[in-house]
């Protein structure tokens, strides 16, 4: 398993908001965690990536444990994290954005430069220069995923890529996520788009206050109105 | 009035504007990437000026012993930030304002007391380097060398630190630091190492500036806390984070102060903090910082 998190509990203050999650993602695998808003998709991310540390459970990289490491260690371990509110930096042009975290990975795979993230991401070729502030959401969400990759990840962790993007925006980001996972990279994507999730995933997840509802392969899931229903309300 | 006593005055607010850009750049830089309030800017300046005045003595009054001299209190500064940094500072991220205000304020009296511990409480002065010992005529009298040797300085300080921000890893590091902590820290930064790197690059400036000073003034008690109001006006007027502002907001005070004292020889500093009035009512967040 590329990532194995097992019953971690995480608290904001004293509002205990993940009770018990676990989810594992195998290599070259795209998995999906749904769920409504508040459901606790960020807080898992944000948990395996240790900026909201979990108060017990086990959280596993590639079989290493990782719980408790500091966020830039983890990072380092070869988890690539893709904020969901985009936070490219402002004042830095894309390609300093880019430059700025790159960092060469274990050497498993074709390395990320500049111009691999060009070539999956062509708008980001011609703002080379631009300042992040200046760019549009679907640029920005282009340039946090691609400054993502510099740092040569082993597995993205993407939290809501498609929120707050016009439909036409989506599809390309869909299209540019399924020419990474064709490349081999393993993604866990937490969505509210269902439609955009369930097209990119192998297999979903399922959030609802803290816990896992259902887990499953996207086939099935997709069967499963009853889930979907109760769950997600669709 | 004449003109040489205006081309003088202009002159002495340059030189009075290039030491103020060297701390408040400082001031500004820990400010902007740490988010902390260092009250204690002034009291390592004036640790600055006494290490001056005693690492002079230790490599002799020489051209050589200027700048071994200049180059040990910088980075004995850069040293003494660091510790303070990683000992002190790096508990209180985070926290409420009021916590940094009481920490940096207490080192203001301990910098202080140590200072008095260390050098006594006799005033400690330098000269100026032989090789910049000279006066260059200026129309209507003359001008010290050292004093343009401190706007040159300043000039090349400022110049050094955008070229470091703007062209270099280390600056976009430090700029990425600046925009949002968290992020650059899930991205794989060490933020921890970075954050003390930075204090030390502002105290470090601190020493270049300090040691730059020391000919022109005299190493005293007190001279801490006069420092350091200025250099907030410094950093207020500019806008906090901002090196730009910081290099303009150094100019305007330095020569509102020598101009102000031919105006009104008593009250010079009020022009300041009329400037300080305005430019906070018109722009809180300062002439180059930005709101929020």
């Amino acid at each position: 398993m590329v990532l194995e998190v097992s019953q971690i509990h995480t608290y904001y203050g004293s509002s205990h908001v993940l009770q018990g999650v676990s989810l594992s993602v195998a290599e070259g695998e795209v998995v999906c965690l749904l769920g409504r808003n508040g459901a606790g998709k960020t807080t898992t991310l944000r948990t395996i990536m240790g900026l909201a540390p979990p108060r017990s459970g086990s959280v596993k990289a590639r079989g290493r444990e990782i719980g408790g490491l500091p966020p830039h260690a983890i990072a380092r371990l070869g988890i690539g994290f893709v904020p969901e509110d985009r936070r490219v930096y402002p004042d830095l042009t894309v390609r300093e954005n880019l430059l700025v975290v790159h960092r060469r990975g274990d050497g498993a795979g074709r390395a990320w430069t500049v111009d691999r993230v060009y070539e999956l991401f062509p708008v980001l070729a011609r703002l080379d220069s631009h300042k992040g502030g200046y760019l549009s959401g679907g640029e920005q969400q282009m340039l946090t995923i691609g400054r993502t990759l510099m740092t040569n990840p082993r597995i993205l962790l993407l939290d809501e890529p498609a929120e707050g993007l016009s439909p036409l925006v989506v599809q390309a980001l869909a299209e540019q996520i399924m020419r990474l996972k064709r490349e081999g990279m393993t993604i866990l994507l937490s969505e509210q788009n269902l439609r955009f999730a369930t097209h990119l995933s192998d297999r979903a997840y399922v959030i609802e206050k803290g816990t896992i509802r259902y887990e499953g392969t996207v086939a099935e899931f997709e069967q499963n109105e009853a889930v979907r229903h109760r769950y997600l309300m669709v | 009035m004449e003109l040489s006593v205006l081309l003088n005055q202009f002159l002495s607010g340059l030189t009075r504007a290039g030491v103020l850009f060297m701390l408040a750049s400082g001031l500004t830089l820990i400010f902007g990437v740490a988010r902390v309030i260092n009250f204690a800017h002034g009291s390592l300046y004036m640790v600055a000026v006494y290490l001056s005045y005693s690492f002079l003595r230790l490599f002799g009054p020489g051209g050589m012993g200027f700048w071994l001299s200049l180059v040990a209190v910088a980075l004995s500064l850069a040293l003494i930030g660091g510790a303070i940094e990683a000992g002190l500072i790096r508990r209180i991220y985070g926290r409420e304002h009021l916590q940094q205000l009481l920490l940096t304020f207490a080192l203001i009296y301990i910098i202080g007391d140590a200072v008095k511990f260390v050098w006594g409480i006799t005033p400690k002065s330098v000269s100026r380097p032989p090789f910049l010992e000279a006066s260059i005529p200026v129309p209507g009298g003359s001008f010290p060398v050292y004093n343009l040797f401190v706007i040159g300085l300043a000039a090349l300080v400022g110049v050094g630190l955008w070229l470091m921000l703007a062209r270099t890893k280390l600056g976009w590091l430090i700029r990425a630091v600046a925009a949002d902590i968290e992020i650059t820290e899930a991205l794989g930064v060490n933020v921890p190492r970075l954050l003390t790197l930075v204090f030390m690059v502002g105290t470090l400036l601190v020493g270049v500036g300090g040691a730059a000073a020391a000919p022109l003034t005299v190493g005293a008690l007190g001279m801490d806390v006069e420092i350091v109001i200025l250099c907030f006006i410094v950093v207020i007027i500019g806008g906090a984070g901002s090196l730009l502002g910081a290099a303009v907001a150094a100019l305007l005070v330095g020569l509102l102060e020598a101009f102000g004292i031919l105006a009104l020889p008593q009250f010079a500093v009020v022009f300041i903090y009329a400037l300080m009035a305005v430019v906070m009512i018109v722009r809180p967040w300062g002439l180059f910082g930005t709101p929020g």
